[in-house]
C-alpha cells in the first residue's frame, strides 16, 4: 500500500464516511466484524501479507493491467465533436485480469486475509457472477470451501458464469426470496454467515456492507488507479484530467478514484445504471433516484418507497443491478468530489456494439455504461484532455443475453 | 448512563417471577394477512395465555430472518402494511387493553425513514413498551438506542453465542426491558436449542444483569417451550406460529375462517406448557 493514501480522509474508526457507512449489523455477526478488523488491521502492518498479495497480483492475476490508448475509438469520437474537441481516451484493461475482471484484486486480498484467520469456508453474493467466479477461483487455488449465492434471476441470465463456478468447484444457490437478484443474493449470505460463524469468512465482492468491509476492499481496489498513476505517468508524463467509471456497488470505480481523490484538477464521473431510464423509475441508479437509508451493513443511497421498503432495481446488467451503493460514493456524492451521473440499457447495449467493432475488445455490459457516457463526454472536450475509463471486465458472459436482446440464437 | 425507563415488561416479568414461571413472548408479524385479520389476532393473543406481544415490522430485506418471517414480511407489504399503519394498530390494541407489555420488533430502515423523534414519539403515544430493532447493535446507539431510552421505551437488545463475557457488559449498558438471549446462531425458526445449553447460557447473562432474560429463535412446540421455560425468564416463539397461521391461508394469501384461532390455539398451548413449568434457577 502506498502510504500517501493513509492521508485520505475515510472511514473513521466507527467506519463512517461523512453520515455514510457504519455498522448496522446483527448482533451475531458483530464480534465477526470486530475480528475481521483487528486481523486486516495486523494485516496491513505485516510486509508478509504485502509481500504474498504482490506475488499474488503479479503472477497468478497477470498485474499490471495496461493502460491502453484507445486510438478507433478516440478517432471516432473526434469525427463528430466541434473543431479541437475530442478527449484522448485510454482504457485501464481490468478486463485482461485472470477471471476477466477486477474482482479477483479484491478476492485475493481477503482470501489471503482468511487464510491468516485461519477460515476454512468462503461465502460469498454475485450478481454477474464475476465476483462468484473470481472468488470460486481463488478458494480452488487455495483450497478452500466455497459457496456463492446468486439470485435465481441472474443464474438465469450469467448461465457461462455460473457453469464457470461449478467447474472451479464452488457451489452456486440460486436465491428465490425478494426480487431474486444480487441484494437478495447478499441477504442470503448474511443469514448463511449469521449460522455458520464459527468457520465461514464472507468475501463481500464490493465496497459496501458492514465497517470494515467498504474500505478494505477499496484498499484491495485501489491497485487500479496507483497502477493507472504511473503508468499515466510513463506515457503521457502527467496526470489524467479525468476518470471515469461504471457503478453498482462501486468497487471498481472506488479503486480508480481513490488513489486521485487529493488532485483537484483530476475530474471524477461515476456511472449508474439508468435502466429503462430515470423518469421510468425501472433502473439501478441510488444516488440519482435514491436517498440515504440503511441496508446490508450501511447507511448509503438506496431505492426505496416512502416506508422505507427497498424497492427492486432494474439494470441489463446484473452486476450493476443493485439498489444501494457503496458509502464513499455517497460521501463523494454529498460532498461533490466526484459527479455521478447515469447510462440507460440502450444507450450501454450500443457502447458494447461500438467498442467492440473499434477496438477489438468486447467489453462487459457493466463498463459498457461508463463507455456510453464516454461517447457523450469526450467530444466536448479538448483534444489534449485525458479521459482513463476503467474497463472493469470483459463481455464473454454477455454474449448469450446480448445475442438474445439483438435477436441472434445460438 | 442513561436512566432505563420502567415499563408494562418490568411489571408483567415481576408478575411472571413472583408465580414462579416463565413468561410467554408470542411474535406475529403486523398485517399478516391483512390489516383487519392482524388486529383481530392481535387483540386475542392475551387471553389466549401471551403474556407479552412481540409486533414485527415489515421490512423487505430481513437479513436475520428465515423463510416464515420473510414471507410474513411480505404478505403483510403486499396487503398494504405501513410503519405507520402497525403504530396505528398499537393504538386500537391498546383501547382494550392497557396493561399487556408490547414491543415492537424489526429493522431500522423504515424507522429510520419514518424518521426517528417523530417515530419514537408516535410510538409512546400509541402504547409501545419496547423496541427490538435487529440491526442496530451497540456501536450504533446514538441512531436509536439513546433517544428511545430518552423518550422512555425499552432498548431491547439482542444477545447471541457469539457474544462473550468480554462483549457482555457493552451489549448490556442500554438494554432495558429484558434481554434477548438468540438461543442459536442463525436466523429465526431454523435450528432446534438444546435446552441444557440454553439454561447455562441465560445463567452466564444473568451474573452480568438484574434485567430478565428471554429466549428465543427456533423454540416452536410446547414441550420445547417448558424445556426453556424451566431456565430462562421468558419464551419467545415467533416462526411457529406464522407456520400455524400460514397453514389457514388460501391460495391467494388470504385469511379463512381458521386463521386467527390456528394461532390463539397454539399460542394457549404454549402457555399451557410455560405456565406448568416451576422455574429452576433462583433469581
Amino acid at each position: 500500500m502506498n502510504v500517501l493514501n493513509s492521508f485520505r480522509t475515510g472511514p473513521d474508526e466507527n467506519g463512517h464516511f461523512g453520515i455514510f457507512g457504519g455498522r448496522f449489523v446483527a448482533e451475531t455477526l458483530m464480534p465477526l466484524i470486530l475480528d475481521l478488523e483487528k486481523a486486516y488491521e495486523a494485516a496491513k502492518a505485516d510486509p508478509a501479507y504485502k509481500a504474498e498479495m504482490d506475488s499474488g497480483l503479479k503472477h497468478y492475476v497477470g498485474r499490471p493491467s495496461p493502460l491502453y490508448y484507445a486510438e478507433r475509438f478516440t478517432e471516432h469520437l473526434r469525427k463528430g465533436a466541434p473543431a479541437g474537441k475530442g478527449a484522448k481516451i485510454y482504457f485501464k484493461r481490468e478486463e485482461l485480469n485472470h477471471t476477466g475482471s477486477h474482482k479477483v484484486n479484491n478476492v485475493l486480498g481477503q482470501i489471503l486475509l482468511a487464510r491468516r484467520m485461519g477460515k476454512e469456508r468462503i461465502i460469498a453474493e454475485t450478481g454477474a457472477g464475476q465476483h462468484g467466479v473470481a472468488t470460486a477461483t481463488l478458494c480452488a487455488r487455495y483450497g478452500l470451501k466455497c459457496v456463492v449465492y446468486m439470485g435465481a434471476v441472474d443464474v438465469a441470465r450469467q448461465a457461462p458464469n455460473v457453469f464457470r463456478m461449478k467447474m472451479l468447484g464452488a457451489e452456486v444457490v440460486p436465491v428465490k426470496s425478494g426480487s431474486s437478484t444480487l441484494k437478495d443474493a447478499m441477504n442470503e449470505a448474511l443469514r448463511d454467515w449469521v449460522t455458520n460463524v464459527h468457520d465461514t469468512f464472507y468475501c463481500i465482492g464490493t465496497v459496501a456492507g458492514p465497517h470494515p468491509y467498504p474500505g478494505m476492499v477499496r484498499d484491495f481496489q485501489s491497485i487500479i488507479g496507483h497502477e493507472t498513476r504511473t503508468q499515466m505517468e510513463e506515457q503521457e508524463g502527467r496526470l489524467p484530467d479525468s476518470l471515469i467509471a461504471c457503478i453498482g456497488g462501486g468497487s471498481n470505480a472506488m479503486g480508480l478514484f481513490h488513489p486521485f481523490l487529493d488532485d483537484p484538477t483530476v475530474q471524477i464521473f461515476g456511472v449508474e445504471a439508468a435502466g429503462h431510464g430515470i423518469p421510468s423509475g425501472q433502473h439501478a441508479a441510488s444516488l440519482t433516484g435514491g436517498r440515504p437509508g440503511v441496508l446490508h451493513g450501511n447507511r448509503t443511497y438506496l431505492l426505496m418507497d416512502d416506508d422505507g421498503q427497498i424497492t427492486e432495481a432494474h439494470s441489463i446488467s446484473a452486476g450493476l443491478d443493485y439498489p444501494g451503493i457503496g458509502p464513499e460514493h455517497s460521501w463523494l456524492h454529498d460532498t461533490g468530489r466526484a459527479t455521478y451521473i447515469s447510462a440507460t440499457d440502450d444507450e450501454a447495449l450500443s457502447a458494447f456494439q461500438l467498442v467492440s467493432k473499434l477496438e477489438g475488445i468486447i467489453p462487459a455490459l457493466e463498463p459498457a455504461h461508463a463507455l456510453a457516457k464516454v461517447i457523450e463526454l469526450a467530444p466536448t472536450l479538448p483534444e489534449d484532455h485525458l479521459m482513463v475509463v476503467n474497463m472493469s471486465g470483459r463481455g464473454d458472459k454477455d454474449i448469450p443475453q446480448v445475442a438474445e436482446i439483438l435477436g441472434t440464437s445460438l | 448512563m442513561t436512566t432505563r425507563p420502567i415499563t408494562r415488561l418490568d411489571h408483567r416479568f415481576k408478575a411472571c417471577a413472583s408465580a414462579g414461571r416463565a413468561a410467554l413472548v408470542t411474535f406475529i408479524t403486523a398485517g399478516d394477512p391483512d390489516y383487519d385479520t392482524s388486529l383481530t389476532l392481535l387483540k386475542a393473543l392475551p387471553a389466549a395465555g401471551a403474556d407479552i406481544i412481540e409486533l414485527g415490522v415489515p421490512f423487505t430485506d430481513p437479513m436475520a430472518d428465515g423463510p416464515a418471517i420473510q414471507a410474513a414480511g411480505l404478505r403483510a407489504l403486499k396487503a398494504g402494511q405501513t410503519l405507520a399503519k402497525t403504530i396505528a394498530m398499537v393504538r386500537e390494541f391498546r383501547k382494550t387493553d392497557d396493561t399487556t407489555p408490547l414491543v415492537l420488533m424489526g429493522y431500522y430502515n423504515p424507522v429510520y425513514i419514518y424518521g426517528v423523534d417523530r417515530f419514537l414519539a408516535d410510538a409512546k403515544a400509541a402504547g409501545v413498551d419496547g423496541l427490538v430493532v435487529v440491526d442496530l447493535p451497540p456501536e450504533e446507539d446514538n441512531e436509536l438506542c439513546l433517544p428511545a431510552l430518552k423518550a422512555g421505551l425499552a432498548f431491547i437488545r439482542l444477545a447471541t453465542p457469539t457474544t462473550d463475557d468480554k462483549r457482555l457488559p457493552t451489549v448490556l449498558a442500554n438494554t432495558a426491558g429484558f434481554v434477548y438471549y438468540v438461543s442459536i446462531n442463525g436466523i429465526t425458526g431454523s435450528a432446534t436449542p438444546d435446552a441444557d445449553v440454553v439454561g447455562q447460557a441465560v445463567a452466564r447473562i444473568k451474573r452480568h444483569t438484574a434485567l430478565p432474560v428471554a429466549v428465543g429463535f427456533g423454540v416452536r412446540t410446547p414441550a420445547q417451550a417448558a424445556a426453556i421455560a424451566a431456565g430462562a425468564d421468558g419464551v419467545v416463539v415467533g416462526s411457529a406460529l406464522i407456520d400455524a397461521l400460514r397453514g389457514t391461508l388460501d391460495g391467494e394469501d388470504r385469511a379463512t375462517a381458521g386463521t386467527v384461532g390456528a394461532v390463539t390455539s397454539l399460542v394457549g398451548q404454549l402457555a399451557e406448557a410455560v405456565r406448568g413449568t416451576r422455574r429452576e434457577a433462583a433469581e
